[in-house]
């Protein structure tokens, strides 16, 4: 099984890169390819797309690239090939970013991202630091993940699934922030699984098991 | 809920930890991997190395040491310390770092912020702010260690660099820096109450009500220490133990 880690000059893929080799090595699951390359692309069993930075960026990022973002499309619309993303690489999932500009997502989970609006005004933006995930559904990638499990989070824009179905787990910061959603074979966190130690790692094992 | 991050910070030069926890189990002591290592198996909450011999010839091991924690240890990991360009943030982030420090820097061209944060996000970008009382309730940044005054008012400081993009603010008290006295209050919340981004109060930490005393007084999000976790006064957990039962929300590991 091959899984590609999409790099799109979007940041720092080292530390997911070194993660989910880990739990790759550890499960016997096969390379960990870091690539931009859309053939690899449309021949991986798993992808996996980050995102640091702001929402219209990343999605230029990935449409600069020829073919790239065919090659992921026709992976998991035809294919149904498992993906994960994370953070703005979740956030891509969602229909619609309202990040400075409208820009449409891939559209796999209904929803929109707007910037965070904490009912408490003394709580900063961007959500910054540890916080406790409220599971909403049970979900494979979720196994042996608990409410109350901490999860890294860095983000000042946060996903609004239309259908409640779509959403796995939240947060609370002033108000739910979206965590995990997943519909089919495609699933993301808004958190940063490679930097939150052993939850998440346990979610990127989990996702590399995930037979959909 | 959001938890208060506890944050040691490692003074690394020539990739030695210069000031460094004594751990007994360590292998190399000096080395600042194990020194991260050890600080991710107590439950810290990020970790800050910060480079304080930083010169363009000895960049190099920064980015070596960043790639090998990044390789063990999974939480996040910020770097400091002679961050001059958006060129320095970029190879720093691409080494592993997750959050990248602008100084002095950031004085000398506060527009560099701008660069750096429109090119990584704000969420990397943090700013160091050095600040000395000069009068009641007013805060001038030093720089160079401390030595130089720059005239630069510290809250406005902060206001401006947050507008160009800066995600985060790393508060230093020259003036409580290495005295154990506690953190400044009086500045910390003025800074932390005039800026919409998470603040880390820094400089004076000699108890664990000091600490306390930084998030319910100082309105900070997270705090910093060095030496009361490095010369084993208190472990991260004693003191994770001590701001919960003040009622502060922390992650109990």
């Amino acid at each position: 099984m091959t899984t590609v880690l999409i790099d799109y000059d979007s940041g720092n893929l080292h530390s997911a890169e070194k993660a989910f080799q880990r739990m790759a090595a550890e499960g016997g699951h096969g390379p960990i390819i870091v690539t931009a390359d859309p053939d690899l692309v449309s021949k991986a069993d798993r992808i996996v797309l980050p995102g640091d930075g702001a929402f219209p960026a990343c999605r230029r990022g990935l449409q600069t690239i020829d073919g790239l973002e065919a090659a992921i499309v026709g992976a998991v619309e035809q294919r149904g090939v498992p993906f994960l993303g994370i953070c703005v690489g979740m956030q891509m999932l969602a229909s619609w970013g309202r990040e400075y500009e409208d820009v449409a997502g891939f559209g796999w989970v209904r929803g929109e991202v707007a910037r965070i609006t904490p009912a408490d005004r003394a709580l900063k933006v961007p959500h910054m630091g540890w916080n406790d995930l409220i599971i909403d559904r049970p979900h494979p990638v979720l196994a042996g993940i608990e409410t109350g499990d901490h999860a890294y989070f860095v983000h000042s824009y946060a996903m609004r699934v239309a259908d409640p179905a779509d959403l796995l787990a939240h947060v609370d910061y002033g108000g739910a922030v979206t965590a995990i959603i997943g519909r089919d074979t495609v699933v993301g966190t808004q958190f940063h699984p490679e930097k939150s130690q052993s939850a998440g790692l346990r979610l990127i094992a989990n996702f590399l098991d995930w037979r959909p | 809920m959001l938890k208060t991050r506890i944050i040691p910070c490692l003074d690394v030069a020539d990739g030695r930890v210069v000031k460094g926890v004594n751990f007994v189990d360590l292998v190399d002591a000096g080395d600042p991997v194990e020194q991260a290592r050890a600080y991710d198996a107590a439950g810290a909450d990020e970790l800050c190395f910060l480079d304080i011999h930083a010169t363009h010839e000895n960049r190099g091991t920064m980015y070596e040491l960043a790639t090998r924690t990044a390789e063990q240890c999974f939480m996040p990991l910020t770097i400091g310390g002679g961050v001059r360009t958006v060129e320095d943030v970029r190879n720093l982030l691409l080494a592993g770092a997750d959050k990248v420090s602008f100084n002095s820097a950031a004085v000398a061209d506060p527009d560099v912020v701008a660069r750096a944060a429109d090119k990584f996000g704000s969420q990397c970008i943090v700013v160091a702010i050095d600040a000395k009382t000069v009068a009641p309730g007013i805060w001038e940044i030093f720089t160079h260690g401390g030595r130089k005054p720059t005239g630069i008012d510290a809250v406005e400081f902060a206001r401006l660099v947050v507008a160009k993009g800066a995600g985060e603010i790393l508060l230093t008290s020259m003036d409580r820096d290495g005295t154990k006295a506690g953190f400044n209050i009086p500045l910390t919340r003025a800074v932390a109450d005039a800026v919409p981004v998470p603040v880390i109060a820094s400089g004076g930490v000699g108890t664990l009500d000091h600490l306390v005393e930084g998030v319910t007084e100082g309105h900070a999000s997270a705090v910093l220490a060095a030496s009361i976790f490095h010369f084993g006064t208190y472990s991260i957990a004693e003191a994770k133990a001590h701001m919960a039962a003040a009622g502060i929300p922390m992650r109990l590991t």
